[in-house]
């Protein structure tokens, strides 16, 4: 059994924000992380591999410099890494990336034991949209949101979060599923894990090596490729300055009251 | 449905809304998605037409009339009856290839977030997921643009025939807002946030004038892989932040001590009459927080009549989910905390500190 665990990097949102003059998000100023799903995804997949057996690959597709995330994902546990990287491939929207990721896992070929684990959505555009591309792109059946996985043979019983409750679903293998948080509490690297990482192998999947996939066609792929365009990106409004209440905090929290109170708030 | 080709753009018109039903029940967001399709049906100059999938659901069509649907088409099925993401795909996108929309809404619920993709993939054509704001008409769009953002529109040209939808959301973990176009392929499909567009009047007469047409759709059950086994709806403290007249809500500052700063909180929320405790992206990501009080672009949209931020930076991401507040209130260490651009009142300090005075202040009043 192969597991395709597919993952990005992501700028850390959660800090500072380095901006453009422009106002567009300056990503090379930003310190990246592995973006959070795509480790409960990983662990979810390292899980599998300790009571199945398995070959866990990670996948992801990026700029060079995500070898280094990578490298981080062999060290977690993973046996195979492969990054798909170009510059055809840059500018894609979801469509054009889960073609393009979908035309790698297809090049590695996909059995019927395989599985393929993604994250919910990334954090630096809160789609959750790549996972199901890659599912329909690959004609697997999938399932989002899973915060249980169980495999007995080739059935996969997961349990699906909806906002007011969840459903059990039943799917054979190949699928795919994409995991969020409630999944499990993925491991940190291991010192053994780092000193095994430089000896586990590391694939660079570039344009030349997939161009031959059925799904990699320069109108499907990159900006050119992509069907959502940026029409305009802008920063909301400064509204006008509310009023800061001055004072020790006894102070403000009686200027508070008054006001909610002229103000029949209270 | 050979002929089917998302590029031949010229082929497409009306805008189609899937209204999605869970246990023979409409969802609300069916309601706000119709009011929205209806004002983007009228800029179009087309129709807005309902898209149902369910078993023994027809008698809820008429409903979504009464909120500016021309008609509704409901796709009956004993196997629609659940959602699976196979069945729902493959329905959706036989009727999208044979009757060509120009525009598909989906409501970006855990169920619209898992069909939109597939389906758009399918379609091959492009998605633009959790949207807060529409338009068509460019007239609209640069008006929404004045109101709405920094850009000078007085000094901005813009094409004023561009037709294409424009789908607005925040972008890049909610630091900026972004406008997304769907130029060379249709439909061009969008999920938009629960709780964020406002919901039309009902109108009775509109509901009895809406035309219903029934389809049964061919479902091969040998193109169906996946089975539920069981739908459960968990009876959780039921965290009712949308239809809340106060909201407290709580951020990385509350984070060295949570507990406490829940409780302040909610005791907060009942000085003011009564409400409910929230909490920031931050939190809920440390898993300081259950999901379900988020606020935010991946949370909740909430508008209450009362809006506390309590240890909130306020970034994008967190403003897309309460700027609508009728009143805002914050308190934060940090004086320069974008969350006081959209307060009414700010109160600089310790969350732990002024927010005991603040309950007691307010029930001396």
């Amino acid at each position: 059994m192969k597991i395709y665990v597919c993952v990005k990097q992501v700028p850390d949102t959660s800090g500072v924000v380095a901006v453009n003059p422009d106002g567009t998000m300056n990503r090379a100023k930003m310190p990246t992380i592995i973006n959070p799903d795509d480790l409960n995804a990983m662990e979810a997949a390292l899980q599998l591999k300790e009571s199945e057996g398995a070959t866990v690959v990670a996948v992801s597709m990026g700029p060079p410099q995500a070898g280094e995330m990578m490298r981080e994902l062999l060290a977690m546990g993973a046996d195979e890494a492969v990054l798909i990287s170009g510059r055809e491939f840059g500018g894609s929207d979801t469509f054009a990336t889960s073609q393009i990721i979908a035309g790698g896992i297809h090049h590695m070929g996909i059995g019927k034991e395989d599985l393929v684990l993604c994250g919910r959505q990334a954090i630096d555009g809160d789609t959750a949209q790549v996972g199901p591309q890659i599912a329909e792109k690959l004609h697997l059946p999938q399932v989002t949101y899973a915060t249980e996985i169980k495999k007995d043979g080739d059935t996969y019983t997961v349990k699906r979060a909806l906002e007011d409750g969840y459903m059990t679903i039943q799917v054979k293998s190949p699928c795919l599923i994409t995991c969020i948080k409630e999944l499990n509490e993925p491991r940190y690297m291991s010192v053994e894990g780092v000193f095994e990482a430089d000896e586990k192998p590391l694939t660079i999947l570039d344009y030349e090596a997939l161009k031959d996939e059925r799904l990699i066609e320069t109108d499907t792929i990159g900006l050119n490729g992509s069907p959502t365009n940026i029409f305009r990106s802008f920063n909301p409004p400064v509204k006008g300055q509310g009023e800061m209440l001055q004072g020790t905090e006894k102070e403000m929290a009686a200027a508070l009251a008054e006001k909610l109170s002229a103000k029949h708030v209270i | 449905m050979a002929e089917f080709n998302s590029s031949m753009i010229e082929d497409f018109s009306d805008i189609w809304v899937f209204c999605e039903q869970r246990d023979g029940k409409l969802m609300p967001t069916d309601f706000e998605l119709i009011s929205e399709g209806r004002k983007l049906a009228d800029q179009r100059g087309s129709k807005l037409i309902g898209l149902l999938l369910g078993d023994n659901v027809t008698e809820l069509a008429k409903e979504l009339g009464g909120y500016g649907a021309d008609k509704v088409i409901v796709c009956e099925d004993p196997a629609l009856a659940v959602y699976t993401n196979e069945a729902y795909t493959n329905v959706v996108c036989d009727m999208v290839m044979e009757r060509k929309p120009e525009v598909l809404l989906i409501g970006a619920s855990n169920i619209g977030r898992d069909l939109g993709p597939r389906c758009a993939a399918r379609l091959h054509t492009g998605l633009t997921a959790d949207c807060t704001h529409l338009d068509i008409d460019m007239n609209t769009y640069v008006d929404f643009l004045d109101k709405n953002s920094n850009v000078d529109v007085a000094s901005t040209t813009f094409k004023m025939e561009d037709v294409n939808m424009k789908m607005t959301r925040p972008a890049f973990g909610g630091h900026l807002m972004a406008t997304i176009i769907c130029p060379r392929f249709r439909p061009c499909m969008a999920t938009v946030r629960p709780g964020v567009l406002k919901k039309a009047d009902f109108d009775q007469a509109k509901a009895d004038a809406c035309e219903i047409e029934v389809v049964k759709p061919e479902i091969n059950a040998a193109d169906i892989h996946e089975k539920v086994l069981e739908v459960v709806k968990e009876a959780k403290e039921a965290v009712d932040l949308i239809g809340a007249d106060v909201v407290v809500s709580i951020g990385n500052g509350a984070s060295k001590d949570v507990e406490t700063a829940k409780k302040l909180a909610q005791d907060l929320a009942d000085a003011l009459g009564g409400g409910v405790v929230g909490a920031s992206r931050a939190l809920v990501d440390a898993g300081l927080m259950d999901a379900d009080r988020q606020v935010g672009q991946t949370g909740k949209t909430v508008h209450p009549k009362v809006y506390v931020a309590l240890g909130i930076s306020g970034a994008i991401q967190h403003k897309a989910g309460m700027d609508h507040s009728e009143l805002i209130i914050a308190v934060n260490k940090n004086e320069n905390e974008p969350i006081f651009e959209v307060a009414d009142y700010g109160l600089v300090g310790d969350l732990f500190k002024i927010v005991p005075e603040m309950i007691e202040a307010i029930k001396a009043q």
